[in-house]
């Protein structure tokens, strides 16, 4: 049986406040090693601030959340070491606009593994050309279009030789006819055994690539299972009822 | 209509040349066949004054022109006076100069102070800045100047420079933060979640975003500085107004002296703010 990469156990997260908003509510998930889990469910369900706990870009309230052996959810973890390993893709690219797309993603390899620059910058055509951008890599940011901004986002966090990627809505900021082209890079990266957590909306990518399928409404996880499982037969009345509005 | 459409949103520049031709809704405008609303990609932002006589270069050429004017056709008392004033520009510019870069060093620590989750260093620059804003620019600068002639016995140049310094850097520490919080949180969330540190997602990622947003900000933060050098006069330095005060407890010549005062002020603030202006267009046209 595969390593389990990630571990989230028992997750609480409420956000304080003039009413206390409950985001996540006692969720437990793990991702095994080379597996792609997808985590759909409407909006202001905690799927982002889920995704978002697990390299602690959110304080969750309460619960465990492990990273192989390290525990991040614990305040003497050292969070540096594990982001390092967890790549992760924004919802608005967060490209670095005063930065060539090159520099985008050199600047990590090299202020945070100390690599020198010729052999990240070798490293950084290498993914610009799996990302079929090679000729973008001198242009910058707002030269590029959203679905090339993307492609370059995922280019720059492979740039650490992540062992696991997290999406946050990936191509939820994008024209439809983008969306493909980095899909596309997803999906390839699904199948080069990447260990992949994905918060999404695009159901038929959740159904072509994933390994598994989790269901949330209202903080909680609902439902989950293969993608042909809980696509075609929700056992849960309120996946059912969201499927039927979706779909 | 759909041409004219089409044409509008390709190239700013073609726009440009284009507007002149388009037939506006403002009822002085001629009247050329049916009128066009325009839509856009945008608001249709009345265009930056292109006139050859804009605002700017009235003003600019016009208080050359009466300066030049008045020295050469009226050297009699005009020239001399002229003469003693612009000797207190290089005293004015030195002044200034120092005066902003220690402004923009306390600034800088101010504005990261302001943004700092750290309670005390946040609470000493936030007093800092109040206490600055509240207090009026001249009687800061004369109680500064003052109580650095007692305590460290420094005077003249330096202490305008230091107390100019203290009194700015306040102002410039609020632009310091406004520049750091214009950049959207995802900057450092992604900074951080590549592993950077917090400090090397600062230094690498939003300051120099924030530092391409303020410059404007401390190119106009220079120009009114370079204006208010003059209320440092009163006390410490021959600089332009110095001088021309000078000049009128020898020559009485009050009103013609401040007349040229008031032009070389002019002039001076007026070809910064171009030079600012130009920074600007500058640096919003490459991202």
């Amino acid at each position: 049986m595969a390593k389990e990469k990630i571990r989230i156990e028992n997750v609480c997260k409420t956000y304080e406040g003039k009413s206390e908003v409950k985001a996540v509510r006692n969720a437990t998930l793990s991702v095994k090693e080379g597996e792609v889990v997808v985590i759909i469910g409407p909006s202001g369900s905690g799927k982002s601030t889920l995704l978002r706990s697990v390299n602690k870009l959110e304080f969750i309230t309460s619960g465990k959340i492990f990273i192989d052996e390290y525990e991040v959810s614990s305040p003497s973890c050292d969070i540096r070491k594990v982001r390092e390993n967890v790549g992760m893709v924004f919802q608005s690219f967060n490209l670095f606009p005063h930065l060539s797309v090159l520099q985008n993603i050199t600047i990590a390899p090299m202020k945070v593994k100390h690599m020198e620059r010729k052999a990240a910058e070798a490293k950084a055509m290498e993914l610009l050309f799996r990302v079929g951008l090679a000729e973008k890599a001198k242009a910058y940011p707002n030269q590029l279009s959203g679905g090339q901004q993307q492609r370059v986002a995922i280019a720059r966090a492979l740039a650490m030789d992540p062992a696991i990627m997290l999406f946050d809505e990936p191509t939820s900021a994008l024209d439809p006819e983008m969306i493909k082209e980095v899909l596309d890079v997803m999906i390839s990266l699904a199948q080069s055994g990447m260990t992949m957590l994905i918060v999404t909306h695009e159901m038929g990518f959740a159904r072509a690539a994933a390994d598994r399928v989790v269901f949330m409404d209202g903080g909680e996880i609902i439902e989950q299972g293969s993608p042909s499982d809980l696509f075609d037969h929700p056992a849960n009345p309120r996946t059912q009822t969201f499927f039927e509005h979706i779909l | 209509m759909q041409n004219e459409n089409s044409q509008i949103n390709s190239e700013a520049k073609k726009r440009k040349a284009h507007l002149g031709k388009l037939v506006s809704v403002d009822p002085r405008s001629p009247k050329k066949g049916p009128v066009t609303i325009m839509m856009t990609d945008g608001v249709l932002i009345p265009k930056k004054d292109t006139h050859v006589f804009n605002s700017w270069r009235t003003t600019f050429f016009g208080s050359i022109l009466l300066l030049v004017v008045l020295v050469v056709f009226k050297p009699e008392p005009y020239l001399k006076i002229f003469q003693v004033c612009a000797s207190g520009i290089p005293v004015t510019f030195e002044c200034t100069i120092f005066a902003i870069l220690g402004a923009i060093v306390i600034g800088l620590f101010c504005g990261l102070g302001s943004v700092s989750k750290h309670v005390v260093l946040n609470r000493i620059s936030g007093v800092y800045v109040e206490l600055i804003r509240g207090i009026p620019l001249l009687v800061q600068l004369i109680f500064i100047y003052y109580a650095l002639g007692k305590l460290a016995h420094i005077e003249g140049m330096a202490a305008a420079i230091v107390s100019m310094a203290i009194c700015f850097g306040a102002y410039m520490g609020e632009i310091v933060r406004s520049g750091i919080q214009a950049i959207p949180k995802g900057q450092m969330e992604a900074a951080i979640a590549l592993g950077m540190s917090r400090t090397q997602a600062f230094v690498n990622v939003i300051l120099p975003q924030a530092v391409k947003i303020i410059l404007p900000s401390i190119g106009n933060e220079f120009i009114s500085m370079l204006k208010d050098s003059s209320l440092v006069s009163t006390i410490a330095l021959s600089d332009i107004l110095r001088r021309g005060r000078e000049y009128i407890s020898r020559t009485f010549l009050s009103l013609e002296t401040m007349l040229v005062v008031a032009l070389i002020y002019l002039i001076i603030t007026l070809m910064l703010s171009r030079l600012v202006g130009l920074m600007e267009e500058r640096l919003s046209s490459n991202g």
